[in-house]
């Protein structure tokens, strides 16, 4: 038997600044429900400044048979890292 | 070797959507699940306590604890669904006792004394059994584990605390702790489950990582932090082989009736029949409110579309 | 985290911000001074102070029995963070009218019997079911906010800085109560007929909420109480304002007309010690370990 509510993913975030986080998810019946519950669940502690959720059957993702294709092509580009770079020790704030 | 092995063997986690052997998936499913009905059925005990606290304070701490235990099962219900499992189906499945929890939760509280047992004690096995299960192979299971862990750390010290200041209390309250400290110990004992030789599944648990650590080796461990927290309390933990042993460097401690944990687990402790009983009404005069919600959700989607 | 030592492990909290992990605990009358202002009657501001705090304290207490027994365990989470919003808001009034009294908090928890306590009656009363929780939690929360919103500006400094905390916790039930209120009055034929059922028997209790004290009275004229019959506008704007979103107004009782239990009439209600025999079962109840061992620290 399925449960009467759809599911939501829960997105926190911490404190001004960072980024949301997923946490976890919940049962709501709808959006406004599923903010409440939310709160009342994941932030119980004072985990949190702002809430975003989202029903779970609306969320797209990546195959994970297709992680290669997504992903690799990002592995050797590595001149987009700032280490690549030799600097000489003597020049500043660079 | 498969995506699968290739991040158990490197000790990465699987994540929800990779390819996963069934029966793997399978055993979490039926492990998470058992361990989201043993927080949702282990508020029952203490619950019990929240209306009857003998302090404000204490009935604010009593009434946090038990929501938090709420919180766990939800943290871990979401972590099953994950894994394609539906909330309701296991809901269902442990209201017609077809999955199991915590042996523990089966024993009724019986004096006030009993919270603060229950947070030292149970809540102290739980933490035992819980800390390696942050590294546990499945990623949303372990990440769960992390967060319900540092959760716990409140739990067992406010019970440890709650026995310290009765046992400086009256010899009434003192004989009332040693009372209860009797009845828990031998089922936090066996709260670790079975001895190794009977426990035929964890020769697979431990090849997928799923757990960590045998029966015995948790147990044991558990026994060596709480011998010395009783002695700084000053009560006697009811085993009369209870010893240090130089040699191993562990205390020597006596064997669990196992015999009654089969009782228990398999339906049969003093408190079994209530416990589902109470979680079935909840679940049952639940239906029309959780229906009308859901009814109402809908007429407003109706109207936005 | 440490994984060898179980404890240890629980203890590393460095890794906070990762996790979500709350901190930043505060006390919200740090610095408050607690004297009582001039030209005000020590003794009223106790009562007063008794008056709201047993309201908040036998709510609680019906709250906290819902525990194990919600409907889903979401709303299980809610209601036990309203009890202990509550809980904590009667910790507050409690301690201010113990500093006035010289008492604890527990010492009136614990020790008063029932002609003691001020709460209205409408707060002991038992819920037949969800409807009739979430119907009795809105009328007394938001009659709450509609208070606690005037006592933010209290010549008492104390419940000034209780009230400040308090309307933002009561917002929030608020909220969740009206919330509830719509979604079962406009949910199934089975749910509006609950809820139309709650609410109507709740809101001949409600009168009481609006009869002003001497106590009130008193208070209110130095500028330290609210003067409740002042608050029946808001109260009704809200309400209506719900209902109607819940397809329940208008509600078929005669605004005004209270029923009292016998032996009661209007202005001799729970704020004079005159209770239900609601209030004997809870106290009953909350008070049973804390009698049952005299002498006893917890
Ligand atoms: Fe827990
Ligand atoms: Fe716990």
């Amino acid at each position: 038997m399925r449960h009467e509510w759809p599911l939501f993913e829960v997105f926190v975030r911490a404190k001004r600044g960072l980024n949301h986080v997923h946490v976890g998810s919940l049962r709501a019946a709808d959006h406004e429900m599923a903010l409440h519950h939310a709160r009342d669940l994941y932030t119980r502690r004072n985990e949190g400044v702002s809430i975003w959720v989202v029903r779970s059957d609306q969320v797209a993702t990546t195959d994970p048979g297709e992680k290669e294709s997504f992903f690799e092509p990002s592995g050797d580009k590595v001149y987009r890292h700032p280490t690549h770079y030799t600097i000489p020790e003597s020049v500043p704030h660079i | 070797m498969s995506a699968f092995d290739e991040a158990i063997a490197r000790d990465q986690r699987v994540e929800p959507a990779d390819d996963m052997p069934e029966g793997y998936r399978k055993t979490m499913i039926r492990q998470i699940a058992q361990h989201a009905h043993s927080e949702i059925i282990g508020m029952q005990p203490e619950g019990e306590w929240i209306t009857r606290a003998p302090t404000l304070r204490r009935k604010a701490i009593l009434l946090a604890k038990v929501q938090d235990e709420a919180g766990h099962g939800l943290y871990l219900y979401s972590a099953a669904e994950t894994l394609g499992a539906d909330r309701g189906d296991l809901t269902r499945r442990l209201i017609e006792g077809r999955q199991k929890y915590s042996s523990i939760f089966n024993y009724p509280t019986l004096s006030f004394a009993d919270v603060g047992v229950i947070g030292w004690l149970v809540d102290g096995a739980a933490i035992c059994n819980q800390v390696p299960l942050c590294r546990s192979s499945y990623g949303p299971y372990a990440r769960a584990m992390i967060r319900i862990c540092k959760e716990e750390s409140f739990h067992q010290r406010q019970g440890y605390e709650l026995l310290l200041t009765m046992m400086r209390g009256t010899d009434a309250q003192r004989a009332m702790v040693q009372e209860s400290v009797d009845r828990w110990w031998w089922p936090s004992l066996m709260m670790f489950g079975p001895p190794d030789a009977d426990s035929p599944n964890t020769a697979q648990s431990m090849a997928w990582k799923i757990k960590r650590h045998t029966n015995d080796e948790l147990r044991q461990r558990f026994v060596d932090m709480t011998v010395p927290q009783a002695e700084a309390l000053g009560v006697t933990l009811p085993d009369p082989e209870l010893r240090f042993d130089a040699e191993r460097g562990h205390y020597h401690f006596g064997q669990p009736d196992f015999e009654e944990l089969r009782r228990v687990i398999s339906g049969g402790g003093p408190m079994n029949e209530q416990r589902i009983a109470r979680r079935r009404q909840a679940d049952e005069d639940g239906a029309w409110v959780r229906e009308a919600a859901a009814a109402h959700a809908a007429k407003l989607a109706e109207v936005a579309r | 985290m440490s994984f060898d030592d179980a404890y240890q492990a629980l203890t590393d909290h460095d890794d906070d911000a990762r996790w979500a992990y709350g901190t930043g605990f505060t006390d919200p009358l740090a610095g408050v001074p607690s004297e009582v202002p001039p030209e005000v009657d020590a003794a009223d501001l106790a009562s007063y102070c008794l008056m709201l705090g047993d309201d908040a304290l036998i709510l609680s207490h019906r709250l906290q029995e819902w525990v194990t027994r919600a409907p889903e365990l979401e709303d299980e989470l809610a209601l036990a963070n309203i009890a202990l919003d509550l809980l904590g808001q009667a910790r507050l009034l409690l301690t201010r009218a113990g500093q006035v009294l010289e008492c604890s908090e527990d010492d009136l928890a614990f020790r008063r019997d029932t002609t003691d306590f001020r709460n209205v009656c409408l707060a002991e009363r038992a819920d037949g079911d969800f409807a009739a929780l979430i119907a009795r939690l809105f009328v007394l929360v938001s009659w709450r906010l509609a208070a606690f919103d005037r006592l933010t500006g209290s010549r008492d400094a104390m419940l000034a800085a209780i009230a400040a905390k308090g309307v933002k916790e009561l917002t929030y039930h608020r909220d969740y109560a009206a919330q509830w209120v719509v979604r079962l009055g406009d949910g199934t034929a089975l749910s509006h007929d609950r809820m139309a059922t709650a609410i109507s028997a709740v809101m001949p209790a409600t009168a009481e909420l609006f009869e002003t004290h001497p106590v009130e009275e008193r208070l209110a004229a130095t500028g330290v109480a609210v003067d409740p019959a002042s608050l029946r506008h808001e109260f009704n704007a809200v309400l209506s304002e719900v209902l109607t979103a819940a397809r329940l107004w208008p509600v078929p009782f005669a605004a005004g007309t209270a029923t009292y239990p016998p032996g009661r009439h209007r202005g001799s209600g729970g704020r004079d010690g005159l209770h239900t025999a609601g209030l004997t079962g809870v106290l009953v109840e909350m008070q049973s370990v804390a009698r049952a061992v005299p002498g006893g620290v917890w």
